[in-house]
């Protein structure tokens, strides 16, 4: 019983010390962004916040970085993208489920198998097309292609199975309720737990998308907030180190709430993901 | 009565069978468009002379695998591929030796971990915190001469002098790898823990039975039973690490010292987007990292399907079983 309670004390060790290296590069950077360039030359490591994080606000601003369009661009991009990709996920799903047709099982097929392949590879052709038909610097190029979201589609698949139970379907039939109507008023309440899984997830990976963006969006009023980020590797902000600390924080500061508010969906919604029984 | 042969009732006489393909019309409308499109386009550009910014118009190569050939002999591209597989194995390795260690205590029935839910909270956070941002974040922390790291390594007398970690091809690696580690353990943990908790209760409670040490179990039960999720996890990873862009990009500038940190896909972007503009030659290195993605994801592929028809099976003996008591 002795030698439990010692292994356990190690493992909590174990566990504090992961948790500090989770928390500390985060701390450092809140920390350093209120402290000015000349105090974190002296010594870049401090717990305690200084006052000078309106100096590197004005340094930062002063420059290229302009964190305002950056994350009006990003929400933009996000949101639109969250919302198709959960939406006609779901209707592809449904027409997965819910119908017998000649080609479903082909379909969901070729879904299973793309479901891995990610859109880097394929990027110079995606950028000769958008610059053929003029929509490099148009965000709509990184928001419709989430309507095809193979992944989603495969996750509400299998969330919609059990859950859907078709007679439901069938008396909204012969109550005269046309098959999309069913859809909008029937399915999609019932499958709401696994559109807001699948919104949040999808929102992250659109909000911290570099490649493409980066890719796509050659002019500054369009960058999403990644890609403003990229900006601080430049030159410009060489030597800034408070100004760099600065824009770290305002770029994580939002995903940090967002976490914090709902980290116990999230970590529900990782172990789900996982292929399990 | 006798039980129809599918578990679905039919509504006679009218056929629904449109609406299948009508609801799936915007998906595969923006498939074929954004993705298969793309893909096929990608391949075209490969065996073509398309280069040059303002460039559309290209013809095709008369030695169709030019770009090809030029891509295997060109030494940067070799380096990128070794890079990526040896950063990839430096962050895999550990993580997931940690993953499973985690794992084997926080489902050790007999210890009784407390706050776990707290410890998995603090263990993803890295994952979800946007990779730009952590790549220049840890720029700034592994800065030289003062920066953090140096800082904290100095007055702990660990180095003498401030270590330069962007000039040393290892120390610019393992940066990189550790990055990737940093923020991914705590998903594939959280994966892991997941896949224990699916596991029959009844195995762990005849091995707890049979007198199985917490240890016995963990190899001879707890392990077997997540074979199929492990190999899921090493090949997504191994999907995601091939495709590794974000850090090494931002973490030093344009593949660190002798290109330690170059990685395909910050190749493929050099080649194509920053200044030279060789869209043939990029698009050759894509459609050769395409073919490794796509033999990799075949193994997922063949790994789900079995398991979705090994479940398919289960439930038609149930059926059957059900059937059977029915008619008793």
């Amino acid at each position: 019983m002795k030698l439990r309670r010692k292994v356990n004390i190690g493992i909590y060790i174990v566990c504090g010390i992961l948790a500090i290296l989770s928390i500390m590069p985060f701390w450092i950077m809140i920390v350093n962004a209120t402290r000015s360039t000349v105090q974190i030359q002296q010594h870049a490591v401090s717990l305690i916040p200084s006052t000078h994080i309106l100096e590197n606000w004005k340094v930062l601003t002063g420059k290229t970085f302009n964190p305002f369009t950056g994350f009006i661009n990003s929400v933009i991009i996000s949101t639109g993208a969250t919302a198709c990709a959960v939406y006609f996920s779901t209707l592809t799903a449904y027409a997965l489920v819910a119908y017998e047709w000649k080609m479903r099982q082909p379909f969901f097929t070729v879904i299973l198998a793309v479901m891995m392949i990610p859109t880097q590879v394929i990027s110079i052709g995606f950028y000769q097309f958008m610059y053929r038909i003029g929509m490099t610097n148009n965000l709509l190029a990184l928001i419709l292609p989430a309507i095809a979201a193979p992944m989603t589609v495969f996750f509400m698949r299998q969330y919609m199975l059990p859950s859907l139970n078709l007679d439901i379907v069938a008396s909204a039939r012969i109550d005269g309720a046309g098959e999309f109507r069913t859809f909008n008023s029937i399915v999609l309440p019932i499958m709401k737990p696994a559109m807001a899984t699948q919104a949040i997830f999808t929102y992250v990976i659109s909000w911290n998308a570099l490649f493409m963006p980066m890719i796509l969006l050659t002019k500054k009023e369009n960058y999403t907030m990644p890609v403003m980020v990229s900006l601080l590797k430049g030159d410009i902000y060489k030597t800034e180190y408070g100004a760099v600390y600065l824009a770290l924080t305002l770029s994580i500061l939002p995903l940090f709430i967002v976490y914090f508010l709902l980290s116990k969906y999230i970590i529900a919604g990782v172990a789900l993901g996982s292929v399990k029984e | 009565m006798p039980l129809k042969k599918e578990g679905k009732p039919k509504i006679k006489g009218v056929s629904y069978a449109k609406y299948g393909y009508l609801f799936s019309l915007p998906f595969v409308i923006v498939f074929l468009v954004f993705m298969l499109y793309p893909t096929l386009f990608t391949a075209v550009i490969g065996f073509t002379d398309f280069k040059g910014v303002v460039a559309t118009s290209f013809k095709f190569l008369e030695q169709p695998f030019d770009n090809f050939a030029s891509i295997f002999a060109n030494k940067t591209f070799r380096t990128s591929l070794v890079n990526t597989i040896v950063i990839w194995t430096m962050n895999f390795i550990p993580q997931m030796g940690l993953a499973l260690l985690l794992t084997a205590w926080f489902t050790n029935r007999s210890r009784r971990i407390r706050g776990q839910g707290a410890f998995k909270v603090l263990f993803y956070l890295p994952n979800i915190i946007t990779a730009a941002s952590v790549a220049i974040l840890y720029g700034v922390i592994f800065a030289y001469p003062i920066g953090p790291i140096n800082d904290i390594l100095q007055s702990l007398h660990l180095l003498k002098a401030p270590f330069d970690f962007s000039t040393s091809p290892w120390a610019a690696k393992f940066v990189v790898a550790f990055i990737q580690f940093w923020q991914w353990y705590g998903y594939t943990t959280i994966i892991l823990i997941s896949g224990v908790l699916g596991i029959n209760p009844e195995l762990f409670e005849a091995a707890e039975i049979d007198g199985a040490s917490p240890r016995q179990t963990f190899f001879q039960i707890t392990l077997p039973c997540m074979r199929t999720i492990l190999i899921f996890t090493l090949i997504t990873s191994l999907i995601g690490g091939l495709n590794m862009f974000d850090i090494p990009k931002l973490y030093i500038w344009n593949g660190g010292p002798a290109n330690a940190t170059m990685t395909t896909s910050v190749f493929i972007y050099a080649q194509a987007f920053s200044g030279t503009y060789l869209y043939n030659k990029a698009a050759a290195a894509s459609m050769i990292m395409f073919v490794i993605i796509a033999i990799l994801s075949a193994f997922t592929f063949f790994l789900m399907r079995d398991r979705s028809e090994a479940r398919a099976i289960r439930a038609m003996k149930r059926m059957e079983k059900l059937k059977k008591g029915a008619a008793v």
